[in-house]
């Protein structure tokens, strides 16, 4: 069916070989190498105006089937030229899918849960392997993230599969918090990516992504409706994250209330505006079946890894006294639909989205944040460049300027410190002179006292020796005396 | 409390289980090779785009290469009547796209042509025009890629090939040649391919080509397959084997005749006609696969890692010595930015 409509703003969609829409890029209104099995008019290089009129005359209606247009790009001259032979570039895709191949894949999930929903066993028979892990408690103080990753490989395409769980989430008291780490989680792996993109010497091409591409919100099998920490937490997560909201542990519901339930769940994300992950209807050969998948949403899943002997073969199950659950029969569980959406049909697009849509949210929020933002297309581009050269001239002049004050501060200080050093330079040397001075009195004090004890012993001595002068003569002339007396009676 | 202080914990970089945990066993079917079927029918959904400039002096039969290559009229002969004969006096580069479709895969070719090269009789610095438009489409993807809206799919006008054609002379490379190509290869693909083959005899032509491969060693010119960007050991021993035929002889013609009951592409001479596709004739085949049918994403892809990514390294670090400069004369951080010599 092709079709060809057109819009005001000057850009056109064309449909190409009835196949698919393309939409063509700004056009000046030429459309180049149109061809149609209804006539033998061969409308090339006309104007818009000159094609409508063209059309109008001949093709019946928009879905007129008999019609088969060849695309036009962009409106630079650029023309469909018909190829003479065999070129070889139809193994393009072939290249570029072996070149992925040795490069290999990455896929991360999220499952976001309650404890004991079944994540980790559901993990492992999507897988259909044992992921190696202890179930957790239910006393966990927090909500935290456990991630681990393994290298699958199967025929020729080895997958690096991570897989992130929550553990811990609703068991707490308080679940006001809960879904931050999750968000932050999220987060943290957009901001690696954003990081690594925005070095200078970067290596994308080689590098481990690991934002996660899809969130398996396991939904407990209450019957009734979503938990409000549920619609709360999917609400956090919807613009950051692919979320498909599982079921889990059906097999506790049964059929008639499932219906209810899902639809219960899916009229209360409408109402609160959770956008949960659609499965892409745009490509139409895969647009039935996620289109039929879209409607099954939520998914009503069983985990199981252990294996009972059904019939004759050996299937995954879970027996109960009143019957055998089997994990991939499509009457029992939705299993094999999720199993289908996620990996068999929709990894690809899933990986798409995550680096389209919210990753480039999440650039352009974080940017924005930072101050960039585009300038329009007249003034000088390169607007993140500048932004950031201005950033840093701004930064510059701001460590400058710290730089001057700390240094002002550190000149006040110093002439502080040293007026206040002078000062007591000054003190000490007062005190020093007033010491001085003191000992000085002193000295002299003492040097008077020794003056006036000098004199009095000298004036002693002058007596004593006066007196002793005067005591010698005295016994000099009392000798002389007896020795007169003598004399005398001697005669 | 508890929680706030976990959460901070949770936020770190997720810790990947220790390396040995090797390949995990698959019990069963999983599917998980059905990826490579979706990414098939999403890039044929969007299709792709394939960018190759040719240089070489004029009457090199450029524009009747490209149009054997891709079996369409894509670019105009300068020989035809009713365009201009005059030889331009500088290089021009002229660049046309056209959208070619086979089997369903839907591929924008650009052709740039350099109608001017090296046919001056002075012809210093006739490599300047190219380099400046190849960098050009370099800054046109980078200011793409650094919008904070960018758009869903980057147009891709950056040069992924460059077929270098060096005229039949049998004798070594010319100074022009050694020059253009030794430029050239540093910052695009360089394909050197030997034009006009059918002017030398086989033998000839191997003592050419050996003669071109020891100038350009001793010259240090990688030329596309570059060595230092094989990835595993099958990728090496297929280029090694294209490298010992680099540069390609090959003999281009657009008009088809009759041989032994086939139509085939050739050129009819008074002593036979040459067959553009066959291998025992020239070596056009080959040059065809390699860079259509096996080489072209490889080319893409090292236009996208290698090339882009150094020019993007200098950019920015242009871009910062400025502001580094401005800072009392402070060294800047030590970017190993290589100043080309360009």
């Amino acid at each position: 069916m092709a079709t060809i409509s057109y819009k005001a703003d000057g850009v056109f969609y064309v449909c190409c070989s009835g196949l698919f829409w393309r939409r063509a890029q700004k056009c000046t209104g030429r459309i180049y190498n149109i061809c149609t099995n209804l006539c033998t008019d061969c409308v090339v290089g006309c104007t818009w105006e000159v094609f409508r009129v063209w059309r109008e005359k001949y093709i019946l209606h928009e879905n007129d089937t008999n019609c088969v247009f060849f695309l036009a790009f962009q409106g630079e001259g650029c023309r469909t030229v018909p190829l003479s032979g065999h070129v070889g570039f139809d193994s393009l895709p072939d290249q570029l899918v072996n070149k992925s191949v040795n490069h290999g894949f990455c896929f991360n999930i999220l499952c976001v849960g309650e404890t004991g929903l079944g994540k980790s066993t559901l993990m492992d028979t999507l897988f259909n392997t044992k992921f190696e892990g202890d179930p957790a408690s239910h006393s966990q103080p927090g909500v935290q993230l456990k991630s681990s990753t393994y290298d699958l490989q199967e025929s020729n395409v080895n997958l690096k599969l991570t897989i992130v769980s929550t553990v811990g989430f609703g068991d707490q008291i308080n679940k006001e918090d809960s879904y931050k780490p999750i968000v932050e989680f999220i987060d943290a792996q957009f901001e690696a990516y954003l990081q690594e993109e925005l070095k200078i010497k970067r290596v994308l091409h080689n590098y481990h992504d690991t934002r996660i591409h899809a969130c398996l919100y396991f939904i407990a099998p209450t019957g009734h409706s979503l938990k409000s920490l549920d619609l709360v937490t999917m609400k956090k997560l919807d613009s950051k994250v692919n979320i498909i909201p599982i079921i889990a542990k059906s097999d506790a519901i049964s059929k008639s209330e499932l219906t209810k339930f899902k639809i219960k769940i899916t009229s209360e994300l409408v109402s609160n505006g959770v956008q949960i992950y659609q499965f892409p209807t745009d490509d139409e050969s895969v647009a039935e079946i996620n289109g039929t998948m879209n409607a099954h949403l939520p998914f009503a899943v069983i985990g199981s890894t252990e294996e009972l002997k059904i019939g004759n073969k050996m299937m995954k199950a879970r027996q109960y006294p009143w019957g055998t659950v089997q994990v991939e029969n499509e009457a029992h569980c939705d299993f094999v639909k999720l199993r289908e959406m996620l990996i068999r049909v929709n990894m690809e697009d899933l990986r798409e989205q995550t680096h389209t849509r919210h990753y480039e949210l999440y650039r352009r929020c974080k940017l924005e944040e930072m101050g960039f933002k585009d300038t329009d297309p007249d003034s000088k581009p390169f607007s993140l460049q500048e932004t950031y050269e201005a950033k840093r001239n701004e930064f510059l002049g701001e460590l400058q300027k710290k730089e001057e004050a700390m240094r002002q501060m550190f000149v006040q200080r110093v002439k502080e410190k040293e007026a206040e050093l002078k000062e007591a330079e000054k003190e000490l040397h007062e005190k020093f002179d007033r010491l001085k001075k003191l000992h000085q009195d002193e000295k002299k004090k003492l040097e008077d006292k020794k003056k006036s004890l000098d004199d009095e012993v000298n004036a002693f001595k002058q007596r004593k020796t006066a007196a002793e002068l005067l005591q010698s003569q005295a016994q000099q002339a009392g000798g002389s005396q007896t020795l007169k007396r003598d004399k005398e009676r001697k005669n | 409390m508890e929680p706030q202080e976990r959460s901070m914990e949770a936020a770190a970089v997720p810790q990947e289980l220790p390396p040995d945990h090797g390949v995990h066993e698959l019990f069963g079917y999983v599917g998980i090779e059905a990826v490579l079927e979706q990414m098939k029918v999403k890039t044929m959904k969007m299709g792709f785009e394939f960018n190759i400039m040719v240089v070489g002096q004029s009457g090199l039969g450029k524009s009747t290469m490209v149009n054997t290559l891709f079996k369409s009229k894509v670019s105009r002969k300068a020989s035809q009547p009713g365009q201009e004969e005059r030889i331009p006096k500088t290089v021009q580069l002229q660049s046309v796209t056209h959208v070619i479709e086979e089997k369903g895969v839907k591929m924008k070719l650009t052709v740039t042509d350099t109608p001017g090269f090296g046919d001056q009789i002075n012809n210093e610095n006739c490599w300047d025009p190219i380099i400046k438009y190849i960098n050009e489409q370099y800054e046109r993807y980078l200011r793409e890629e650094i919008l904070i809206t960018r758009k869903r799919k980057i147009p891709d006008s950056r040069v992924h090939g460059c077929v270098y054609f060096i005229p039949p002379t049998g004798h070594w490379l010319r100074p022009l040649d050694l020059e253009f190509m030794r430029r050239l290869s540093k910052i695009v693909n360089v394909v050197p391919v030997i034009a006009k083959a059918d002017t030398l005899t086989l033998e000839e032509r191997e003592e050419f080509k050996q003669r071109i491969q020891r100038d350009l060693k001793a010259h240090a010119i990688s030329v596309y397959p570059q060595e230092d960007f094989d990835e595993d050991p099958d990728d090496r021993l297929l280029n090694d084997r294209i490298r010992e035929k680099i540069p390609f002889a090959v003999v281009g013609a657009d008009q088809e005749h009759q041989v032994n009951g086939k139509r085939v592409l050739g050129r009819k001479t008074k002593w036979g006609i040459i067959e553009v596709e066959n291998p025992a004739h020239c070596e056009f085949p080959m040059l065809r696969d390699l860079l259509i049918r096996s080489h072209l994403q490889d080319l893409k892809d090292i236009t996208h890692n290698v090339h882009y990514e150094s020019y993007r390294v200098r950019r920015l670090n242009e871009s910062n010595r400025p502001a580094l400069s401005s800072n009392n004369g402070l060294p800047g951080r030590d970017e190993d930015g290589d100043e080309s010599n360009l």
